[in-house]
């Protein structure tokens, strides 16, 4: 009933060619690649939990189908980054604030304050709500995230 | 430096704002949940479900699903009952079936189960069954199924658990699960001898939890044991249900649970676990069943409730007496509704020093999709109605709202309605800390002519579930690294940090030294469950017990072999003893606090081995054109004795308290004829960062449980407790418009402001 092809596409930086679904989002052809940061949970977009970066833009891998990557630059919370221990400014900001508890979806909003602060490196308040507003946190950890995005501004110089 | 046991080498482990131990799992997206679990040869389970609230199921068709290309099996009660001939589970009552046997009760419930190697195969195999219903009255009200002809279960089947539902077994014709009666004093005297009596209804609507890691389960049945890998709150009670479904011994049964994508009740006793498990042993290979977001508006909810509260109040504002009827909307399974009932029900009357109290609080089975815990066992729909009764009593005599909580608190010392003297409960210092912080006896702004601004306070007071058993283990290697064995579960509470920073503090070890095993019943002991904020207290206990006990025995193994244990580090001890890096120190902790159950009056000098204590300050701008309102600031106080992690404790403060601000202004659960019409995140609105107000304040008041493991207890919950009606105090503060439904809404009070103006909007 499914029919699949073959895609090929940079995954963190390295080069991968996978047979996928037509019928399978984002989300499921990252898990064929065994990375779970990226959760599909609300399966409409609206939470999240999911935020992949595609071609330096953060979607919705819930909503993203799969096929649609080939040829593109795929970027994921798993990527290595150059900061201590592996971890960049905003990862650290996160844990130095403690901006999250349960952390399902953690991933999601610490991609979506790279992109914030590579727009805006010193974001306002207003700013990191409204860049912020597509990401949902059920224990609500929000005045701690916005701390954490004050925090790694000023760690990446903003 | 190697550790030593020397409590000065390390500083104290308990009281700092370590980051979480698992924070580094958690900003990498690599934190373990049961999400990301793949096994060889695993089918998907989707689920086929009721599309009706009330009616026996006179076919099922599964031809076509089972005939669909890389479909395994469909599944319907008749194969469950082949291998449990009873598959009726619960923690209070033994009424919900794993798939629905003959009758469905509610839109949603589970009526078949197709497994295949590929999701979206399930998916499409279960869009293709089809039910014959022949539909029966349905009861959706809380208060109608009081009477209602419209009988839920046919039969009463208490669990046998709980001593206080023993006489409802075999009880016909009747959709009360529980009702609970607390009597003390003389109320109707008490009331004809009043200078005022106030009496006012008040409603709560039906949320849920809405964890962003929706309900998830892996069972893969291997040659000597059923696995079971849950996202579950209670692991300990998972194992005992499954075996006792099956008729197995517990230790045939594993229950592995990793961190949990968020928890908030919703997670607890059974859900999907015996669902899964008995198809994992059907099919002969593991099974996994993740619901959708949608899916999870049908699993667990909160209950609804009505509640009536009568007072008798002298002229100068001390209440004499108070009269309260609850009755909470369980929906179509018990869960555990009836402990919500009764354990909540005792606090009904508030954090007040009445003479004279009546309780009558009732579990109502209904044709809605079952509700149980939500941070809070029924706690937040209390306060809600007492505290907007104690403002609207306040209002109608002239006094002031922190005047009228002064004269009344509960003080140190003094029996609450069971009976119970009051000890280690910081209700005063909580409601005099947050006048201060709201600077409530200065002057207010109360705004323009088209802004109006207002403030109100609310607190409010819980009981712990009581009694109930934490057990652990401390495992000390021969490197002097830490090991700690217990069931907790980290939904995000932070336990794993606390549990370390206890152990690290019991043992005089530095709390890098030590590491938590996961909840996993063949290793981590029992424990009661991951509820009703009890962790910190209980097990929290349970490994200072163990801490301490492997603490004696290092010092005895130093002692033996001729060794300081206080100035040796601990490897020399173990290499002196064992002639290598060898051996392990095991220690047990046990812990279960002393209760005395209620009398038929509902009265016991035990009640609970601590109270949380929770109150919220609010200041509100409303749109006197609109209806539309800001909250604008929000003071949360706690009483959480000695916060073992301070920065954690601050986060699950702010968090109960955004949590309860969704479940106050925006989140309802609407129905038609018992179907959800808005189950998504799209419809159903969860508060986003845009909606934290302005200024957010938290603090936890300098308390120290004496009780508790060095002076700590439980926090998850007590944020949530003042929020609803300290707004709605607020809004009513502002523009004389007093709302006793919620969720707080423009519209409601727009139509206030309308009907105060003699111009009353038409429904």
């Amino acid at each position: 009933m499914t029919t699949h092809r073959t895609i090929a596409f940079t995954l963190n930086g390295n080069p991968v060619t996978v047979h996928a679904g037509n019928h399978q989002n984002l989300v499921e052809l990252l898990q064929g690649q065994g990375l779970f940061g990226a959760r599909e949970s609300c399966a409409q977009g609206l939470c999240g939990c999911c935020t992949v970066i595609v071609d330096g833009q953060a979607v919705s891998g819930c909503l993203t189908m799969a096929t649609l990557v080939d040829g593109a630059d795929v970027r994921t919370i798993e990527e290595p980054q150059a900061g201590e221990g592996g971890l960049d400014a905003v990862q650290q900001a996160f844990i130095e604030t403690g901006a999250f508890q349960c952390g399902f979806c953690t991933p999601g909003f610490i991609l979506m304050t790279r992109q914030l602060l590579d727009a805006h490196p010193d974001p306002t308040d207003d700013e990191i709500r409204h860049y912020l507003a597509g990401n949902l946190c059920r224990c609500a950890a929000y005045p701690e995230i916005i701390k954490a995005v004050r925090l790694a501004a000023k760690k990446r110089g903003g | 430096m190697a550790t030593t046991l020397g409590k000065s080498n390390s500083g104290s482990a308990f009281g700092r704002s370590i980051p979480r131990v698992e924070a580094r799992a958690k900003v990498t997206g690599k934190a373990e949940y049961v999400h990301n679990l793949r096994l060889p040869g695993m089918l998907h389970g989707k689920v086929f479900r009721s599309t009706v609230a009330h009616a026996r199921i006179k076919g099922i068709d599964v031809s076509a699903a089972r005939e669909l290309p890389g479909v395994h099996a469909v599944y319907t009660a008749a194969d469950i009952m082949k291998l449990v001939p009873d598959p009726h589970y619960g923690p209070a009552f033994h009424d919900q079936p794993v798939l629905a046997v003959d009758k469905v009760r509610h839109v949603g419930e589970p009526v078949a189960l197709v497994l295949a190697a590929d999701p979206h195969v399930a998916e499409a195999a279960a869009q293709m069954i089809a039910a014959d219903y022949e539909e029966l009255p349905a009861v959706f009200d809380e208060v109608e199924a009081m009477t209602s002809k419209a009988v839920v279960h046919e039969v009463l089947k208490p669990a046998g658990t709980f001593p206080d539902l023993k006489h409802l077994k075999g009880k016909r014709d009747t959709n009360i699960a529980l009702d609970f009666h607390l009597r003390r004093g003389d109320v109707q005297k008490a009331f004809a001898t009043a200078d005022h009596v106030f009496e006012h209804t008040f409603r709560t609507q039906q949320v849920l939890h809405v964890p962003l890691e929706p309900f998830v389960t892996v069972a893969d049945p291997t040659p000597n044991q059923l696995v079971i890998h849950t996202a579950s709150q209670s692991p300990s009670f998972v194992r005992i249900e499954i075996a006792r479904l099956l008729g197995w011994p517990e230790n045939r049964v594993r229950v592995k649970v990793p961190y949990l994508g968020g928890g908030f009740g919703a997670k607890l006793y059974i859900k999907l676990e015996a669902l899964v498990a008995i198809a994992a042993l059907l099919a002969g290979r593991p099974v996994k069943i993740s619901l959708t977001m949608e899916e999870q508006f049908y699993q667990i909810t909160k209950h609804a409730a009505t509640l009536r509260i009568k007072s008798g109040v002298s002229k100068d504002g001390k209440i004499l007496a108070r009269e309260c009827e609850v009755w909470w909307n369980g929906g179509a399974y018990a869960d555990i509704g009836p402990r919500v009932t009764q354990k909540s029900g005792f606090t009904a009357p508030g954090p007040y020093d009445i003479e004279h109290v009546a309780i009558d609080s009732y579990a109502l089975y209904t044709n809605l999709p079952a509700a149980g815990a939500l941070r809070g066992f029924g706690i937040p729909q209390l306060v809600w109605a007492y505290e907007s009764h104690t403002d609207m009593i306040a209002k109608a005599l002239d006094i002031d709202p922190l005047a009228i909580r002064r004269k009344n608190i509960l003080k140190e010392g003094r029996p609450q309605a069971t009976g119970t003297l009051m000890r280690d409960a910081g209700i005063e210092q909580v409601l005099e800390r947050l006048a201060q912080r709201m600077q409530w006896e200065k002057a207010f702004d109360r705004g323009s002519d088209r802004l109006r601004r207002g403030r109100g306070i609310a607190i409010g007071f819980k009981a712990s579930i009581s009694p109930t058993t934490s057990v652990a283990i401390v495992n000390v290697s021969a490197d002097g690294s830490v090991m700690v064995n217990c069931s907790t579960v980290d939904m995000g509470q932070g336990s794993d940090t606390a549990m370390a920073q206890v152990v690290a503090e019991a043992l005089g070890v530095p709390v890098e030294s030590v590491t938590l095993v996961h909840p996993d019943t063949d290793v981590t002991p029992y424990d009661m469950a991951t509820l009703g904020s009890r962790s910190t207290f209980h097990m929290g206990h349970a490994v200072r017990l163990a801490a301490e006990d492997a603490r004696d025995k290092l010092m005895k193994l130093a002692q033996e072999v001729g060794l300081s244990a206080e100035t040796t580090p601990i490897p020399d001890i173990f290499r002196k003893k064992y002639g290598m890096q060898a051996g392990n120190i095991v220690g047990v902790g046990s812990f279960i606090p002393s209760y005395a159950p209620p009398d038929a009056q509902g009265q016991t000098d035990n009640a609970t081995p601590f109270w949380m204590i929770g109150a919220t300050g609010a200041e509100v701008e409303v749109d006197t054109e609109t209806g539309e309102f800001k909250v604008t600031r929000l003071v949360n106080l706690v009483d959480v004795g000695r916060p073992v992690n301070p920065a954690i404790v601050e986060t699950q403060i702010s968090g109960a308290t955004l949590m309860q601000l969704g479940f106050t202004l925006s989140e309802r659960m609407d129905f038609d004829a018992g179907q959800v019409t808005n189950a998504s995140l799209a419809d159903y609105k969860i508060p986003g960062i845009r909606d934290v107000p302005a200024v957010m304040e938290n603090e936890a008041v300098d308390m120290v449980q004496q009780t508790g493991p060095f002076g700590a207890k439980g926090v998850g919950e007590s944020g949530t407790f003042g929020v609803s009606p300290a707004i709605a105090s607020a809004i009513d503060d502002a523009v004389g418009v007093r709302l006793t439904s919620l969720p707080l809404t423009a519209e409601a009070v727009y139509r206030g402001l309308r009907a105060n103006a003699g111009r009353p909007l038409e429904d």
